[in-house]
């Protein structure tokens, strides 16, 4: 048995959770409680791949990062990089897919945290930067943490965007819903089977614990507001 | 010296007050809605008048929307209602946050302050183990560990029953006399305002309609009560 599409499954779910979790709590923490012009489309544009067809999105990567693509034309002028049938193209998918989960997530954290708590320690001296590090970020922790968890789990899962932008290379963009698909379209039933029952396996695994998580949570919110 | 001299647009109607202060309690009082946290937040610098000055000795925190101090830098301490704990801090890491420095003259201080305020056994439990009245002593703790200038407090009182709110009272009354800096005082409870004020200024709609020195040091004539 070829495990290959497993630790190429989770390379590139690693890779793209790390790039959606930085850039999904820097833009949901520069967006919390600011209304400003345009911020609405910008949500709107984040959330976007969301609800559309994955078969879309994957187009439109296909027309930005293809050989003759705006970004991809540059990249493969400036550093030789080529994104379209190589696993980096299964990470820019696995991005573009999974921000919309993290952005939500964090924008929520963010939002539903006591903006006085934050206020108190600018009183005390404390730099933008420290209150972030110390306040806000642990605070909003257990959000964001259900965010990269999502995340993580549907970097894993994605196959229409990383079918039209990576194609299916065995040994390069073989990932596990990659591997299932053309597992069945070949015949080869028992491949398919066994990595459907590991991929059920870590999504199951993840909700579980992330469900177990939330619960503990809540319960010491439940606590702390008990005996105030 | 602090003297604030602000003009600001609200919802309702207009924010303009003119006052000066030296190191004494001033109470801002009046109704909900009056205008009296706003002014706290102005001097702090989490609000920005519309135009004015507020200047604290030499320090100009406030001359034109272009010149204005950052929160940080004003070293203004603030009591927020609620308090406003780090949830995820104990006691101890509360009130250390906003220390400029740890030397054997500040421990001694602080440890003063804590004996004063007589928190010094919570120090290891965490906000939501605690009381409210010792919620509002941590605060106060936290905010006069950072070694402000002024003190703001907006309705420090309020969420507490009544016989911790006198214990409060007299505990403020107490730091005061021991750090010799401005306090400003919110409240909406006029007993608590002739108690704790050394000078009261009485707001409504954004206006200073009356002022007066406490009936303890002085007893002017005053028909306002909210």
């Amino acid at each position: 048995m070829d495990y290959s599409p497993l630790m190429l499954s989770l390379k590139v779910a690693a890779i793209s959770t790390t790039v959606v979790f930085i850039s999904g709590v820097f833009f949901a923490r520069a967006f919390a409680r600011k209304q400003f012009f345009g911020k609405s489309v910008i949500e709107a544009i984040f959330i976007l791949p969301l609800v559309l067809p994955p078969t879309v999105v994957g187009f439109a990567l296909l027309l930005l990062f293809g050989k003759h693509g705006w970004i991809g034309k540059w990249l493969l002028e400036w550093f030789d990089v080529q994104i379209v049938f190589t696993w980096l193209g299964a990470v820019i998918a696995s991005i573009v897919v999974s921000f919309p989960l993290m952005y939500q997530s964090a924008a929520a954290a963010f939002n539903s945290m006591d903006d006085r708590i934050e206020n108190a320690a600018r009183t005390l001296g404390a730099s933008e930067w420290r209150v972030f590090r110390t306040i806000s970020f642990p605070l909003a922790w257990p959000g964001l943490l259900a965010g990269l968890v999502l995340s993580f789990a549907r970097g894993l899962g994605e196959f229409g965007a990383t079918l039209m932008i990576a194609g299916y290379i065995p040994g390069k963009t073989d990932t596990i819903p990659m591997s299932i698909y053309f597992a069945v379209e070949s015949g080869q039933m028992e491949k398919a089977v066994f990595w459907v029952v590991i991929i059920v396996a870590l999504g199951f695994s993840t909700i579980l614990w992330l469900n177990w998580w939330s619960r503990r949570n809540m319960l010491r919110y439940a606590n702390e507001n008990r005996s105030r | 010296m602090l003297e604030v001299d602000i003009k600001k647009r609200l919802s309702h109607y207009n924010l303009e007050v003119d006052f000066s202060m030296g190191d004494e309690i001033l109470v801002l009082f009046g109704p909900s809605g009056s205008g009296k946290t706003t002014i706290l937040h102005t001097i702090v610098g989490l609000t920005k008048p519309d135009e004015g000055t507020i200047k604290l000795g030499d320090k100009a925190f406030y001359s034109g929307k272009k010149d204005s101090m950052s929160v940080q830098a004003r070293n203004v301490g603030m009591l927020f209602q609620d308090y406003a704990l780090f949830p995820h801090m104990t006691v101890e890491q509360n009130i250390q946050y906003g220390m400029k420095r740890k030397d054997e003259h500040r421990s001694f201080v602080i440890g003063q302050l804590l004996q004063v305020l007589g928190i010094h056994q919570l120090l290891v439990k965490y906000p939501h183990q605690i009381s409210g009245g010792e919620k509002q002593r941590v605060a106060l703790a936290r905010a006069l560990a950072s070694e402000p200038s002024i003190l703001l407090l907006d309705e420090p009182l309020s969420a507490l029953d009544k016989q911790t709110r006198i214990d409060c009272q007299n505990e403020l009354i107490r730091l005061h006399e021991m750090w010799k800096i401005p306090f400003i005082i919110v409240t909406h409870d006029r007993e608590e305002a002739e108690k704790l004020g050394d000078r009261i200024l009485f707001l409504d709609h954004g206006k200073i309609i009356d002022e007066r020195k406490s009936p303890y040091t002085d007893s002017p004539h005053s028909t306002y009560s909210y």
